[in-house]
């Protein structure tokens, strides 16, 4: 009786751990460093951002003149990171401020990733007539210096966290449509997309199977770069008072407004500054490590390329 | 009625345009080609590079558009059917191709590679797509084990396997092999060579296999082509060709194939000059200016395909058409 306790409870045990087993060998391709390292800092944000209301020590729009410009208290005060010109609490600026640059970076490389690469892939499959005018659309986007283009967009629709998505993807879509076309021209002419086509596949097909498939990790790759280059526009175009509405925090109007400052109160620029740089690099360890391992050519380091 | 029916069938690629304005030159890929492959045999189509024989084999299966002539498989015309009814068409008309890195999609499980021809046609759906695909595999001598495997973790002959498992799925009658074995060794050509040959015994299968091998296309053809210049010169019967092959530029081609044997010094005959490019090919027949035989009439008239029952011979001097000039 006792025995067969024990014995049930081994099973059950042994069950338990073949389970974690399994789990452990699903993740394992998973977990490199980068993608450790990355996905830590950007995962830190997320939780940041998500949980400002409750983790952050005051309203991040609160004002206390009388405590304008002071100085960081380090870990014991009221005031971790300092306060800006205004009395406003760093610390709690930089967790709502994760909010608006996480939502701006993330929805800006997801919308002009897949209109890039749509457009892309579209534009060299077919070539001739279609690709001709797809590039020209391209290149009359192109002809805009990109800054110029989005303060545009953000005069004639104003202010907002749409707009400001709109106006970044606006030029960004582009450099994914760009990479994307030339990878398809040569894809057209590879033997498995004839293959394909004597199977008797539409051009639909062959674009969502066999073409854009082999466009993601370039363009994984250029999202992180844009994904960066995102938070760094939002934070010009604040600083421009042509982002989001002044009073929603964020790294990049925080960064402008702290400029003023450096000489004296030092802190007022380098958190956001810090912020900005530590999501860059997240993001950018992260997507790297991604394209690693989506790639299933580069899966097995030492296997090599054959 | 043949299988396959090609009649008169024409290619021309504009060629590149010079510097002032618009060239209207054209290579002429494929001119004027008509062969017959009947029902369960191997046609052997040989010939240098540039010749067209690659052009040809993509004009059969509509990969490319044939500027001129016909293609009548089953009785039915392609080159005019319209695209959807062009898809039904192509489920029994598949092609190997040379390279087994590039015609596989690298980011396709082996599985998804060999039932796409299955999801597209709605031949079979989920448990039946795996069973099938699994007896592919088996079909090709490949583990079932390679079903969720990417193609770059095989050896070409492998991938080459998986690429002739794609064809057979959809049930394919009649296959165009461009090259199929050229890419791989010769311990692995033989290999797939005889793996195809058991799939034509098994399955009925009609080939027409494209090489610039002349011993691959002896071991496997029943009836082989020569081509030259987008034209074909020479058919025979594949022992007969090998044995009393009468165009120059046959004779020419056999005569570089290696023997095995040190001790043999063979006859080569070494043709003169390059091949002529296919934008101005020579007036009358198009091997002239390199023929040893070559007669006045040669440079002013195109010989026809003559037939002496299934030898034909495109030659004024040689052949069923040619004794009457000597």
């Amino acid at each position: 009786m006792d025995n067969s306790a024990t014995l049930e409870a081994e099973v059950i045990s042994e069950r338990r751990t073949a389970r974690s087993r399994r789990l452990r060998r699903a993740l394992r391709p998973w977990l490199t460093p980068k993608v450790i390292g990355g996905g830590i800092i950007v995962l830190l944000l997320v939780i940041g951002g998500l949980s400002a209301p409750w983790i952050a020590p005051y309203d991040p729009n609160a004002q206390n003149l009388s405590q304008a410009l002071r100085p960081p208290d380090w870990l014991f005060g009221a005031n971790v990171f300092g306060t800006d010109a205004l009395g406003r609490d760093i610390l709690s600026r930089l967790f709502y401020g994760a909010r608006i640059s996480l939502v701006i970076a993330v929805m800006v490389v997801i919308i002009s990733g897949v209109v890039g690469i749509a457009l892309g892939a579209i534009s060299g499959y077919f070539a001739g007539t279609t690709d001709f005018l797809i590039q020209k659309l391209v290149e009359v986007v192109w002809a805009f210096p990109p800054l110029l283009l989005a303060i545009a967009i953000m005069a004639f629709l104003g202010q907002g966290l749409e707009n400001l998505i709109l106006a970044l993807v606006s030029q960004r879509w582009i450099t994914y449509c760009r990479v994307s076309r030339g990878q398809a021209l040569s894809l057209r002419s590879r033997e498995f997309v004839d293959a394909a086509r004597s199977l008797g596949a539409r051009h639909t097909r062959i674009i969502v199977r066999h073409i854009m498939p082999n466009l993601l990790p370039s363009a994984l790759v250029i999202g992180t770069f844009s994904m960066a280059s995102a938070i760094i526009s939002e934070a010009a175009l604040s600083f421009l008072g042509l982002g989001v509405p002044p009073e929603i925090p964020t790294w990049g109007s925080m960064l402008a407004d702290g400029r003023t400052y450096i000489s004296t109160s030092w802190w007022l620029a380098l958190f956001p500054g810090l912020c900005i740089f530590f999501t860059v690099l997240g993001i950018n360890l992260l997507g790297d490590g991604l394209r690693d391992i989506l790639d299933p050519r580069l899966k097995r380091s030492g296997s090599g390329i054959g | 009625m043949a299988l396959l029916e090609i009649r008169d069938l024409k290619k021309y690629f504009p060629a590149p345009a010079g510097l002032l304005g618009r060239a209207k030159e054209h290579v002429k890929a494929i001119d004027g080609v008509s062969l017959d492959v009947e029902d369960g045999e191997t046609v052997g189509l040989v010939g240098e590079s540039g010749c067209g024989k690659t052009t040809l084999g993509r004009c059969i299966v509509r990969l490319i558009e044939p500027g001129g002539g016909t293609v009548t498989f089953e009785g039915r015309e392609l080159s005019s059917l319209p695209e959807p009814a062009m898809r039904d068409m192509r489920r029994k008309m598949q092609i190997i191709f040379q390279d087994p890195y590039a015609s596989l999609n690298p980011r396709m499980r082996v599985g998804e590679i060999i039932g796409e021809g299955l999801r597209i046609h709605g031949l079979a759906k989920g448990r039946d797509l795996k069973a099938r695909v699994l007896e592919l595999l088996a079909r090709v001598g490949l583990r079932g084990e390679y079903f969720g495997k990417y193609p770059h973790e095989f050896s070409g002959g492998q991938r080459q396997r998986i690429g002739i498992a794609r064809a057979l799925a959809v049930n394919a009658r009649f296959i165009v092999a461009d090259e199929a074995v050229s890419a791989l060794d010769v311990s692995i050509q033989a290999q797939i060579l005889n793996m195809m040959l058991d799939l034509q015994q098994d399955l009925g299968l009609t080939y027409l296999f494209i090489s610039h091998d002349l011993r691959v296309v002896e071991h496997v053809s029943d009836r082989v082509a020569v081509m030259y210049l987008g034209k074909i010169v020479e058919v025979a019967p594949a022992g007969k060709l090998y044995s009393v092959s009468q165009h120059p530029y046959t004779q020419a081609l056999l005569s570089a194939v290696p023997v095995p044997d040190p001790s043999r010094k063979g006859t080569r005959t070494v043709l003169q000059g390059d091949v002529p490019s296919p934008i101005n090919p020579p007036p009358g027949c198009s091997f002239h200016p390199r023929c040893p035989f070559a007669l006045k009439l040669c440079a002013e008239e195109e010989p026809r395909l003559e037939f002496d029952g299934q030898h034909g011979v495109a030659c004024h001097v040689f052949g069923p058409g040619g004794t009457k000039y000597l």
